[in-house]
């Protein structure tokens, strides 16, 4: 057994320094400006998001649709805290340079980041997880919404610049950044999942009265799912502003929860390989691949600026008929290395 | 002596204007295999409830080893609709604990209608039962230091696992195991808590009579090697009548007889319960 736990963790330690070479040398070699990199920044952005996401829907069984309001609690943390003090005044051309005059350097912020959105987690957890199902995901929609209204509000504009965008805050270009930083997170993550904290979160999903019969707090194990999710959510926010180089409330609109739902959904509920694989077929496709369908040539029916948002929903579509437990269901990237020998056993 | 491992003191449980236990006092002592009978819907497994923290009866008291756990007494608008008898017996400080913490108190508890994680393997299955007695955070524990502590919950689990003879099967996925795997997985989960006091709500329910010998001998076996007190809700008279020292019988939520298998089983009141009185006779 033990033998078996060394070699599956072999197994995707070579993926996954496979994966940050090929990165690497795509750096090196592909033109700057190759639509690629894009994709793949935002991919690890997603990744991260999703997979944190997957912790609360898929891991503990709580349905909660506020990610995006925590994404931008961690976003806002970051670029506020990092904007350089002599460039507020320009940020800041309505409220006369904010309310804040210093500049933290960007891992602080991007853990601040993570701390404010579990923090905001924390107290709207008090009074939300005694929910269940529906009507926990519909109270944390509205949560996330009031935290997007909150922010635009005049009357937080010194801190937030209100509905004017953020930008000047340090960003970087490196795609192998957001690889690491996305791919140490997930680590984390998984770390988590495998530990006995883990354990019990699953156990809740599977059966809630049961978990509470073997002793465990469902209240406090609820909390800590929720926050550290939460936590991860806002660093993937951070993530979003860094790749984006400009901020603004309204990109985090409940419509891009639903985006990560979907990339949980179809990389398979309680799956961490399946949302890391989601996000990136997720962002690639709508992104990048489906883009020729925008332009319209002589001849060719239909295609036109927005068809390409047509096909790709039709392709999802075929994704939930086909697979119903998403791409992974809730098999891990080792677990497809662990097939093929028990194949060949059974031939024999 | 032995020692009074569960003592309920007039517990009434009432559902808005439904009184399903009635003033329920009973006693269960050290090393006891005890039983609760009754007809469907006599509320047996609503005073099982009242005992694990599902429910907060609404009045009376309930000891686990000699100390007060749970305690209540009718309040706000129960106060008004209250129907059970003793009403005014309990004023006191109301205790009413959440059922994770009856389990870590010593209680351990099986469910009428099976509920095993069924989406893990039955060795973690058994494995969370151990989460509870953890000592570790979360940050040390998804940091991989608690090492010893992790390794210990395993070597415990697995030699329960080995004891109950379910060694060979712990990968397989507890959802797909038979039916009486399954119930003799979910005692040994409820063991794995280290419970002093073992509750199990028809253990017996959907197996034949072979099985239910099976279960006699087991139930028997657990209870000395893990110097346990059963206390057990079945329907199965040949099981109750083998296993248990004493017998309560619930009707409509009233106590109505309590002794011995002989005594039960000649006690006419328990006949009528169960068959029914022919009114004109």
């Amino acid at each position: 057994m033990k033998g078996k736990n060394v070699q599956k963790l072999f197994f995707e330690l070579v993926a996954i320094a496979a994966l940050f070479c090929a990165v690497a040398l795509m750096e090196r070699f592909v033109p700057a400006g190759h639509m690629i990199f894009p994709v793949l920044k935002k991919g690890c952005v997603y990744a991260l998001a999703a997979v944190s996401m997957n912790l609360l829907n898929g891991f503990t069984g709580l349905f909660s649709l506020g990610h995006a309001g925590f994404m931008l609690i961690g976003a806002y943390t970051y670029a506020v805290l990092t904007i350089p003090p002599e460039a507020r005044g320009s940020v800041y051309q309505y409220y006369e340079g904010g309310v804040i005059q210093f500049a933290l350097p960007w891992i602080a912020a991007l853990v601040l980041a993570g701390l404010a959105a579990a923090l905001f987690a924390f107290l709207i957890g008090l009074p939300v997880l005694r929910l269940k199902s529906d009507y926990l995901a519909i109270a944390t929609l509205g949560f996330a919404e009031i935290i997007r209204a909150l922010v635009l509000w005049d009357g937080a504009g010194p801190l937030t610049n209100a509905s004017n965008i953020l930008r000047k805050y340090p960003a970087f270009n490196s795609t192998l950044f957001y690889f690491a930083v996305a791919g140490f997170c997930i680590f984390l993550i998984v770390l988590l999942i495998n530990s006995s904290y883990g354990r019990a979160f699953k156990a809740i999903r599977d059966d809630e009265i049961a978990a509470e019969a073997m002793g465990i707090n469902l209240a406090r194990h609820k909390m800590l799912s929720f926050t550290i999710s939460s936590f991860f959510a806002g660093v993937s926010g951070a993530l979003l502003a860094m790749f984006q180089a400009t901020l603004q409330a309204n990109t985090f609109k409940s419509a891009m929860t639903y985006e990560i739902l979907l990339i949980v959904v179809i990389g398979g509920m309680g799956s961490v390989t399946g949302s890391c694989l989601a996000s990136f077929l997720f962002v690639a496709s709508s992104e990048w691949w489906l883009r020729f369908l925008d332009k319209s040539y002589p001849g060719v029916p239909f295609l036109r600026t927005g068809f390409r948002m047509v096909v790709f929903s039709v392709i999802i579509m075929i994704f939930v008929l086909f697979f119903r437990k998403g791409i992974m269901g809730s098999r891990e990237l080792s677990d497809l290395f662990r097939r093929r020998p028990k194949k060949k056993e059974a031939a024999k | 002596m032995t020692q009074n491992v569960l003592h309920l003191d007039h517990i009434t449980m009432q559902f808005g204007g439904v009184v399903a236990v009635n003033d329920l006092s009973l006693d269960v002592n050290e090393g006891e295999i005890v039983a609760l009978i009754g007809p469907n819907g006599a509320g047996k497994t609503t005073a099982f409830n009242c005992i694990t923290g599902v429910y907060e009866p609404s009045n009376g008291r309930v000891d686990f080893l000699g100390a007060p756990m749970v305690q209540n007494h009718p309040q706000g608008k129960m106060k008004k609709l209250y129907a059970g008898g003793q009403a005014a017996d309990y004023t006191g400080t109301v205790l009413s604990p959440t059922p994770d913490r009856i389990t870590r108190l010593g209680i351990a508890r099986t469910f009428q209608n099976i509920r095993l994680f069924s989406s893990l393997s039955v060795f973690e299955n058994v494995l969370i039962a151990k989460h509870m007695r953890a000592k570790h955070n979360f940050f040390t524990a998804a940091c991989r230091l608690n090492h010893a502590e992790e390794k210990r919950m395993r070597e415990e689990s697995m030699a329960l696992l080995e004891e109950q003879g379910m060694a060979h099967l712990k990968d397989e996925t507890a959802g797909s195991l038979p039916y009486g795997i399954q119930r003799r997985l979910e005692i040994a989960r409820a063991l794995a808590t280290d419970p002093k006091l073992l509750l199990l709500d028809e253990p017996a329910a959907g197996m034949n009579p072979q099985e239910t010998l099976e279960l006699t001998e087991f139930i028997h076996e657990v209870r000395g090697k893990h110097n346990l007190t059963v206390f057990m809700i079945e329907h199965h008279m040949d099981l109750v009548m083998q296993i248990s020292e004493r017998i309560y019988v619930l009707d409509f939520g009233q106590l109505i007889a309590s002794g011995t298998p002989e005594e039960i089983q000649n006690n006419q009141r328990v006949i009528d319960a169960y068959l029914g009185v022919d009114e004109d006779g």
